[in-house]
């Protein structure tokens, strides 16, 4: 029987403050798993440490609540001992851009097939509102003493010269478009990210719900203009469509060059998306012919109690 | 006594084949019937400070190093300088004749507080701080000195063969200290051909070229060196003889007892069994398809830790091997697994610390630090093996105890191990027992990851298992996994977890907690690679009609303080026996045991203890001579 959006909720109370951008993640994640039908006990959430770090205890899959900064370690590795898992990993921008930086770079270099969302609010709300990675330079949140010292980090950018091999951005207030993109995300061959623009109502009272609608870019007609619009309705193409150096070249630059739009026109959806990479899966798969069909998840290991491994061409070698 | 116990050392800038020539001449050695017991020290760095190796053998069984060295084979002038004075009299140096005139001075990477140490020696003896000076020093001991030129060896074989290449192969040293060392001990030489065409198998040219320096240098040293008494000629060879690198033990204990997930980031001297296990990642399977390991390099330690939690999650046994600053970096990843109840191994081969400390070299120095590792109170096991051959059966055990108790294990191995080569009795893989505990392979409904028991383990899923999700949290959880901060659950989780300590001490056999060598008045408690000099210690001990006792404890945490306690009940004198400066064991038995020891030898210089000096210092312990607190300095 197929299953439903609410066969993904668990029945933990959601502690987030009433307004929180993290609901529409948490919602667009359940309806991209009802969507896709993926199986619950094929599907695994990896959460980091922050309000976004509980999503894993609202979702009826495997839940794992990871560690400050860790979460892509334990979700890669996962993938690689099970690979028909369906893994997800999410996190919020201070860990996975600040203390987690350094596995965000080498995850994109390894391109394990799997999913990395992170909830982009520019600041630390757990710890009462400090800047987070993606606070802009010279800006002030309210619980701030005086304007963040220092320059922001570029998700999208940083992934695209990572390695990462799908790299999309969303806002968690357009909720179905948000479902689509995790959709696109967890169907590609290779490592995706998701940066999802997502305001806190309680700690970050720059880039608020209403700012992100442009509710102060009323012209003379009365008329809003939205911060955000997507890249799709503009004909942008984010698709490296051959293994060519030029063309590959030419869709990162794109990418890096559309990541770097703020302020009055903020671009969501895809930005850049390459499956000529090989997944990490497939390069283990060169190595080890059989890995696929008897990952170490799979693997006997013993017979009647005892090893079966026969380690005994190795001995003869070391035997004199 | 023994009628062969003999030393050979090889020395020489790192990168010029000090290893090598150690191979061969341990390969040799162990073919014709001897034990072997080499080790190999060396700097941090690639190319050009000093390396050597100290190959001891013997017709009976060894465990380590002594201080005596019979004969040393040299090629350059520095290691000559480091160890002309630990050649016996009545010892060989085989020497490079166009180094004698070479100062002191003009050897760049002896270091200023050795070349003074040397200086104020070589001021003593009235002798010039020379190549010359230390080799009249020796001559004027009793050491035999057998100059050869390395130099015109190679210009008269280049004219031999009619290979002028061979002229400038200065990379030929190496082989042509071993073949002059072998032919001056009067090894028949047909084991010296023999393992070279095994060690350079697959290069034909190579092991031709190898061979023919050989044959001629072992002839130069039988026709032209004077008599050498101490001769090596070969005698029965045991059936089933390994000759292993230290840190193939747990390599080949993880392969046997199905780990198939290694993760690791390069740090000396753990790397090297890592290596070998992606060097060996497929794997033949008795009666079915080939398994293998995947075997991850990572960007740092804490993703290493994290990637072999992930994977044990999936159900798959997964380990980690680091040495202490790694390990260091694992602490609080260690304590997720804790709370989580995952059964990781973290394979810890020691170093000298803190920091960086000495690198390359050894030290028992993380026993208090992998005990106490990470905040809060959580279960884990600390156990540690005490040479290459137990840790092969040990690394059975600890994944054994990881998936049993469910807990986090710390397999303590260290650098003295790891860069050990010796003789050891075939691993015997049939030996090697897998209990996975209550990992599940099928799951009612209604399951539940933490679900309290009588014995505190709850049965376990993994990722993937139908019906069997799970969650786990970093934070306190209820039983299902998911987050509580309610009082009484915590306390409750808190004793389901912690009992687990109580359970380790009632479920693991004595036997593996504790192996006793016999109980005498005076008595040794110790842990890990001090075993081998301590064995021989007391061997050497013994035959003057001297007994004493020794425990090797391997079960460290939690401790065994109620059995440890009766074993010694007896025993007047306990003498705790370590490689590191605070005497970390003797603490754990202070706080286990509710008694002290009454004397400590200890050694922190980075060198491994030899035999020698433990036996020095417990004939004075004996004789009522020693101090408190016996620290060794032997060792270049």
């Amino acid at each position: 029987m197929a299953l439903k959006m609410a066969d993904f909720k668990t029945d933990v109370h959601n502690d987030w403050c009433p307004g929180c951008g993290d609901f529409g993640i948490v919602n667009a994640i359940q309806m991209a798993l009802a969507e896709m039908g993926v199986q619950r006990d094929k599907t695994v959430m990896f959460s980091g440490v922050g309000c976004s770090g509980k999503t894993s205890h609202f979702i009826n899959t495997y839940g794992i609540h990871t560690l400050h900064g860790r979460v892509l370690t334990f979700a890669q590795s996962a993938k690689i001992a099970n690979p028909e898992m369906t893994v997800v990993a999410v996190g919020g921008d201070g860990d996975g851009l600040g203390i987690g930086a350094g596995h965000f770079v080498a995850a994109g270099r390894r391109n394990v097939n799997m999913t990395y969302i992170i909830f982009d609010n520019g600041v630390y709300g757990l710890t009462k509102g400090q800047a987070s990675p993606t606070l802009k330079l010279g800006e002030k949140t309210k619980s701030l003493p005086s304007p963040n010292t220092n320059y922001n980090v570029n998700p999208i950018g940083l992934a695209v010269a990572s390695g990462f091999t799908f790299v999309a951005r969303g806002y968690s207030y357009d909720v179905r478009h948000l479902k689509d993109l995790i959709i696109q995300a967890v169907n590609h061959k290779g490592l995706s990210f998701l940066d999802v623009l997502q305001p806190c109502p309680t700690y970050n009272d720059l880039n608020t719900r209403d700012w992100y609608a442009g509710v102060d870019l009323v012209d003379e007609a009365q008329k809003r203009h939205s911060r955000i619009y997507k890249l799709e309705e503009q004909g942008y193409d984010p698709v490296v469509h051959y293994n060519e150096e030029a063309e590959v070249n030419e869709r990162l630059a794109q990418a890096l060059i559309k990541s770097l739009e703020w302020g009055n026109k903020i671009p969501i959806g895809v930005f850049y998306k390459n499956e000529t990479i090989s997944p990490y899966t497939d390069r283990l798969k060169d190595k080890i012919p059989n890995y696929l069909e008897n990952p170490p998840a799979k693997q006997n290991i013993s017979k009647n109690g005892f090893s079966d491994a026969d380690i005994s061409q190795i001995l003869d070698s070391l035997e004199v | 006594m023994s009628s062969t116990d003999f030393t050979w050392l090889i020395g020489g800038p790192q990168g010029s084949g000090v290893e090598s020539g150690a191979n061969i001449f341990s390969r040799v050695c162990a073919e014709m019937g001897y034990q072997v017991f080499g080790k190999r020290e060396f700097y941090s760095n690639i190319k050009g400070e000093h390396s050597y190796f100290a190959v001891r053998i013997s017709d009976q069984k060894i465990h380590s190093n002594v201080n005596d060295v019979t004969l040393m084979a040299s090629f350059d002038a520095e290691t000559i300088f480091r160890h002309y004075d630990e050649v016996i009299s009545g010892g060989g140096i085989i020497y490079d004749a166009d180094l004698e005139d070479t100062p002191t001075d003009k050897v760049r990477t002896l270091d200023a507080p050795f070349k003074e140490r040397l200086h104020k020696e070589l001021e003593s003896h009235n002798k010039p701080f020379t190549i010359a000076g230390v080799l009249e020093i020796a001559k004027e001991k009793g050491v035999l000195l057998y100059p050869v030129s390395f130099k015109s060896i190679l210009e008269t074989l280049a004219e031999e063969t009619e290979n002028p290449r061979l002229k400038g192969l200065i990379r030929m040293f190496n082989v042509i200290g071993v073949s002059l060392s072998l032919g001056l001990v009067k090894m028949p030489p047909d084991s010296l051909q023999k393992t070279i065409g095994i060690i350079f198998s697959k290069k034909e040219e190579i092991a031709k070229i190898n061979q023919q320096t050989a044959t001629y240098s072992y002839n130069y040293a039988t026709a032209k060196f004077e008599n050498f008494n101490h001769t090596i000629t070969g005698i029965q060879k045991e059936p089933g003889t390994l000759l292993v690198q230290g840190f193939q033990g747990t390599a080949l204990g993880k392969i046997a007892c199905g780990c198939r997930m290694q993760s690791y980031y390069p740090i000396t001297p753990a790397s090297d069994e890592s290596v070998f296990l992606e060097s060996n990642e497929i794997l033949e399977i008795v009666h079915e398809r080939p398994g293998s390991t995947a075997v991850i390099q990572t960007e740092d330690e804490i993703c290493a830790i994290g990637m072999a939690i992930g994977s044990a999650l999936t159900g798959t046994r997964s380990a980690t091997c680091t040495s202490g600053p790694g390990f260091a970096l694992m602490t609080e990843m260690l304590g997720w697994a804790g709370i989580n109840e995952v059964p990781v191994v973290i394979t810890n081969y020691q170093r000298s610390g803190p920091s960086t400390g000495l690198p390359t070299r050894h030290g028992q120095d993380d026993l208090l630090f992998s005990v106490f590792a990470g905040h809060g109170d959580f279960p884990k096991i600390v156990y540690a093996s005490g040479d290459v051959e137990e840790s092969f059966y040990d690394t059975g055990n600890v994944f054994n105890y990881a998936d049993v108790f469910q807990i986090p294990v710390i397999h303590l191995m260290d650098k003295f191990i790891a860069s050990s080569v010796v003789t050891c009795k075939r691993f015997d893989e049939s030996k090697i027992s897998i209990n996975r505990g209550k990992l599940l392979e099928k799951v009612e409904d209604g399951y539940k990851r933490f679900a309290f028991t009588d014995d505190g383990v709850s049965p376990r899923s993994r990722l993937g298992l139908d019906n069997g999700i799970f969650w786990n949290t970093g934070d306190e959880s209820d039983e299902t996994g998911h987050i509580t901060e309610d009082p009484i659950m915590r306390a409750k989780m808190m004793d389901k977890r912690m009992s687990r300590l109580d359970l380790v001490l009632k479920e693991i056999p004595d036997t593996e907690k504790v192996v006793s060598f016999g109980i005498e008045d005076y008595t040794i408690i110790s842990w890990g690679s001090a075993k081998g000099p301590i064995i021989d210690a007391i061997k050497m001990l013994k035959e003057e009609g001297i007994s004493i006792g020794f425990i090797q404890i391997k079960l460290l945490h939690p401790f065994p303080g109620d059995y440890v306690s009766s074993l010694l009940k007896d025993v007047k004198t306990i003498i705790d026996v370590e490689a590191n400066y605070s005497a970390q064991l003797k603490k754990l038995f202070k706080q286990n045991v509710k008694r002290d020891v009454d004397y400590s030898i200890l050694k922190y210089t980075g060198r491994a203890m030899t035999s020698t000096e433990v036996y020095d210092s417990l004939k004075k312990i004996v004789e009522n001579k020693a101090e408190k607190r016996e620290v060794l300095m032997h060792g270049a």
